[in-house]
């Protein structure tokens, strides 16, 4: 593979030792804007894939791997350009004429993407999406089409019925199905989808993930899947490749590279993704943030977060070296540091002690019997009817942090909002320490101010939680003047920023020059500085990359011990409740249908639903019945 | 079914409107500030005679609410009494005015809609390019040429120095004349709705090329026209046939100047002349068409998108 040319009297000639490589893709780069001043977002991807097998392509946002599957479909986005070669089956496809990619696209290369909410046409029915999609036979009446359209669903596992419904009348697994559907309805010889399951629940992902691998055996289609997430490579690849700021780190089956990591980046992805099975006692996040492609031509793009870099590391771009049987890496020291990078996995692996509970008898929210119904009113027709919290008992005693855990639409949310006054509740109690916060609207302004400063919330999103027109220091002092005590504004947004990890410098910089990470710590700052005695954390690491991820979820470990926080955490992710709470409520259809404290509910749950969940969390689902995987699945079993 | 039904409730909520206009527009007699008998009168001698039929026809004796009454009455069966300057009944000047101003105004329509549209979705593909760039340029144009002064260099350009087409009047009954006669002023009416219309249908293209659907529909082998018309078209059409809507109505107005310029008698005119000289019962009775035509506009616009998007038509079942 390193030694591959351009010419292509040699692809021909390869192709013909190797009749099994269906893409070749060699010396792939991606840039933006007019040559040669263009911004270079993807350089020297070489790659190849065979009939049949399965790739993952995983790295974090900026890695390049979504730009290498679109350049792969010819479908990058508007000012970007792809050089370098990519062969299918004897075509190029870099500057394909239209002639040639209406031969290739949909019969030969389909594309699944992300968002099942934004993917299909919001004004067809699934049926006209398949029928759109297969073949044009004219001889087919429209009986036969019918029949045709239902076996498509069927091999998706879905009802004929669904051919009639809208997008907006099916739930994101079965838009995701419905979409599979039609981008199989040519029957391609490569798929490539880009992160199918990362918008769904937590079951539905791995329904789908299994879907998507029993159709690409029963096919023996080739499947290219980008992913963030490793687990979910390892789950279903056979090999993986893992991508850092446009540029190919490491190329290992699957099964090799979660036990023996060939590069220090992905060993640093391994650990950085908390256990669902035990508590760790320190998350190991990499440190600082993933660079730009552009800033890391001359040296290693990971030299500046590697804990082994030496000066030999920045001299110049270490090349992609074979390392060991079909194997390749992109690491200098790789020889000296094997045995090292091995151990660190260990570190993820040794279970330690969850902390002890905190005493339940001094409760600081009680909740009891809360009640919540939606109403939406259409154009036409009756109003609907949504109950989010069906009776919810709940108690969060003082430093204790309470895990909420369900699917979306299982009222997990609108708890939070209730809390905060956001939401109010058809009927029951909020009580923070004493204080009855059930409808905010009728308590008096000095309770309300009071109840406010009482309760703080880390959003999900950080890229739309911060102001974008105000600086860091103009937000964080906003919140200091409502606490009223503050008589150095400055040194105080000082201190609140070197608190959350962030250099003071940072109060003059605008939320648009940060990372996903460091916006998420200007938040949890902005949280804290009103010195609340709740937090209220919904989803805070789901919208950020998994290197990020063990960083906020460590800092928020430590704001927890040292202030005596008590902590109401929202999650799909049941690691990250592993990890960062004392006692979990599951919540489904909005009732309560299991509590306890974590690891005895993880452990051993009782109810069907929480073990669904826990059986669909990625990794310890596919462990068992996929052979390229055992030593994943002993690590997480 | 469920259009029907929205229809029915529409249809309803339409009625009382009516209602509560109609109210307005017979209170615009009692708030003329000299007093109804001499606006009714207008130009006719005061004389006795005069003076008693025309307070029995409009029943100037009885309460404002009577008198109403017996408008609502009347007007319900067409009748909006007598014109003061021509003293023909409302009806019929009314009749021989609208035709040529509806047929200016869906005239205007149809060049915004076959034009605009199209010019704007290829607009929106081609962002950026030269074609982009010129039509967003001409729409700057468009939009700041008022329609009169317009209207004035068709006439000159279209009409004395090439001698295309005719430059004054409406024409005669025969349709090759009336389109003839009526182009230039539906230029000059669309001219500044079509730049709007194309930027609406720009931006809409141009946000709805870049959804994921569209992206999803390529890379499956979607061919390009069911992507442009099934994707692309009817996920735009739904900005553009509320903008429309609202359109068509500022072109029912906007024929006023139009009309004047080119000298048509439509009811933009008449309605001038009218409030010109006080012939209340003629603006009582154009406000009336007027309001219902708009009515009727927004009714068509609700419905048509009723048709176009399925989430709007969702009803129990989902």
């Amino acid at each position: 593979m390193t030694n591959f040319t351009t010419s292509t009297q040699l692809d021909e000639t390869e192709r013909a030792v190797d009749g099994a490589t269906i893409l070749t893709v060699n010396a792939l780069r991606v840039t933006a804007g007019a040559a040669p001043g263009g911004r270079t977002l993807v350089s020297e991807v070489s790659f190849q894939l065979g009939r049949g097998e399965t790739l993952g392509v995983v790295g974090e946002s900026g890695s390049g791997k979504s730009l290498t599957a679109k350049a792969v479909v010819g479908l990058l986005p508007g000012g970007l350009r792809a050089q370098g070669s990519i062969d299918f089956a004897g075509h190029q496809l870099i500057d394909a004429t239209h002639r040639t990619w209406r031969t290739l696209r949909g019969p030969r290369i389909s594309l699944l993407l992300q968002d099942p909410f934004t993917m299909l046409n919001p004004l067809q029915t699934a049926g006209t999406h398949l029928a759109e999609s297969l073949r044009r036979d004219k001889s087919l009446d429209r009986g036969a089409r019918r029949a045709e359209i239902a076996r498509r669903l069927g091999e998706v596992g879905l009802a004929p019925e669904v051919a009639d419904q809208y997008p907006f009348q099916l739930s994101g697994g079965m838009r995701q199905r419905v979409a599979l559907a039609a981008a199989l309805a040519r029957d391609p010889e490569l798929l490539i989808a880009d992160e199918p399951t990362t918008a769904l629940d937590v079951t539905t992902q791995a329904e789908v993930l299994q879907l998507l691998k029993d159709i690409q055996r029963r096919r023996g289609m080739s499947l290219m899947l980008i992913t963030h997430d490793l687990r979910v490579a390892f789950s279903i690849c056979d090999r993986v490749q893992v991508m850092y700021a446009g540029l190919l780190m490491e190329q290992s089956p699957a099964a090799v590279l979660a036990t023996d990591p060939g590069h220090p980046y992905s060993a640093g992805l391994l650990i950085a993704d908390p256990p669902v099975t035990h508590y760790v006692a320190e998350l190991t996040a990499i440190p600082g943030s993933v660079p730009h492609a552009e800033d890391v031509v001359d040296t290693c793009a990971f030299a500046a977060r590697c804990s082994w870099v030496k000066p030999e590391c920045t001299a110049a771009k270490p090349p992609l070296v074979s390392v060991g049987p079909s194997r390749t890496s992109a690491c200098l020291r790789l020889d000296e540091i094997r045995e090292e990078l091995r151990s660190t996995l260990d570190r993820i692996d040794d279970p330690a002690p969850p902390p002890a509970l905190p005493a339940a008898d001094n409760a600081v929210v009680t909740v009891t019997e809360l009640r919540k119904t939606f109403h939406t009113r259409r154009l036409v027709g009756k109003a609907r009817h949504t109950m989010a919290l069906d009776g919810v008992n709940l108690q969060i005693a003082h430093g204790e942090s309470v895990g909420v855990v369900g699917e979306t639409g299982s009222g997990k949310t609108t708890i939070a909002r209730s809390l905060l006054g956001l939401v109010t509740p058809d009927s029951g109690q909020i009580s923070l320490d004493g204080m009855d916060v059930s409808n905010y609207r009728r308590l008096s302004r000095l309770t309300r101010r009071e109840a406010r400063r009482f309760v703080q919330m880390v959003f999900q999103d950080p890229y739309t939680s911060l102001n974008p027109s105000l600086s860091i220091g103009t937000t964080l002092r906003e919140v200091l003047s409502v606490r009223g005590d503050v008589t150095d504004p400055g040194e105080e947004v000082a201190s609140l920023l070197g608190r959350v990890g962030l250099p003071a410098s940072y109060a003059q910089r605008r939320p648009a020059t940060l990372s996903g990470g460091e916006r998420q710590r200007v938040a949890i700052a902005r949280a804290i500085a009103l010195r609340p005695r709740l937090l209220v954390c919904d989803e805070p690491v789901a919208a950020l990359d998994v290197s990020a991820q063990a960083q906020v979820l460590e800092l928020l470990r430590d704001i927890r011990r040292s202030d005596e926080l008590s902590t109401l955490f929202i999650t799909h992710d049941l690691s990250v409740v592993r990890q960062m709470t004392d006692r979990i409520i599951v919540l489904y259809h909005g009732q309560i249908v299991e509590a306890g404290d974590t690891a005895t509910v993880l452990d051993n749950p009782q109810h069907t639903y929480t073990q669904r969940l826990l059986k669909a969390a990625p990794g310890v689902l596919s462990g068992a019945d996929h052979a390229a995987d055992p030593a994943w699945g002993e690590g997480e079993a | 079914m469920t259009i029907a039904l929205f229809l029915l409730r529409r249809l309803g909520g339409m009625v009382v409107l009516l209602l509560v206009l109609s109210l307005l527009v017979f209170g615009l007699l009692a708030l003329s500030p000299v007093s109804e008998l001499t606006t009714l009168l207008g130009t006719q001698p005061s004389t006795p005679e005069a003076v008693q039929a025309i307070t029995a026809e409009y029943h100037l004796n009885d309460p404002f609410l009577v008198q109403y009454w017996h408008w609502l009455v009347d007007a319900l069966h067409g009748n909006f009494g007598q014109s003061i300057q021509s003293g023909e009944p409302v009806g019929s000047v009314i009749v021989s005015h609208l035709p040529v101003t509806l047929e200016l105004a869906l005239y205007a329509g149809l060049l915004v809609l076959v034009l605009g549209v199209p010019v704007g979705m290829a607009a929106g593909i081609r962002r950026g390019r030269v074609f982009d760039r010129g039509v967003s340029g001409l729409t700057i144009v468009g939009m700041s040429a008022p329609g009169f002064s317009l209207g004035i260099l068709l006439i000159y350009v279209f009409g004395v120095a090439l001698n295309w087409f005719p430059v004054f009047g409406p024409g005669g009954d025969q349709a090759a004349d009336r389109v003839a006669h009526l182009t230039l002023p539906s230029i000059a009416l669309a001219a500044g709705l079509i730049a709007l219309i194309v930027r609406q249908t720009r931006a809409a293209t141009m946000h709805v090329m870049e959804q994921d659907y569209v992206t999803f529909a390529r890379a499956r082998g979607i061919s390009r026209p069911r992507i442009m018309v099934s994707y692309a078209l009817r996920n735009t059409g739904l900005p553009i046939v509320t903008a429309a809507g609202l359109q068509l109505i500022v072109a029912i107005s906007g024929t006023v100047l139009v009309e004047s310029v080119f000298s048509i008698p439509g009811a933009g005119q008449l309605m001038v002349q009218s409030i010109q000289s006080a012939d209340i019962p003629v603006v009582q009775g154009l406000s009336f068409f007027v309001a219902l035509l708009v009515m009727v506009v927004n009714l068509i616009v609700d419905v048509a998108v009723l048709i176009i998007d399925p989430r709007t038509r969702a009803a129990a079942r989902g």
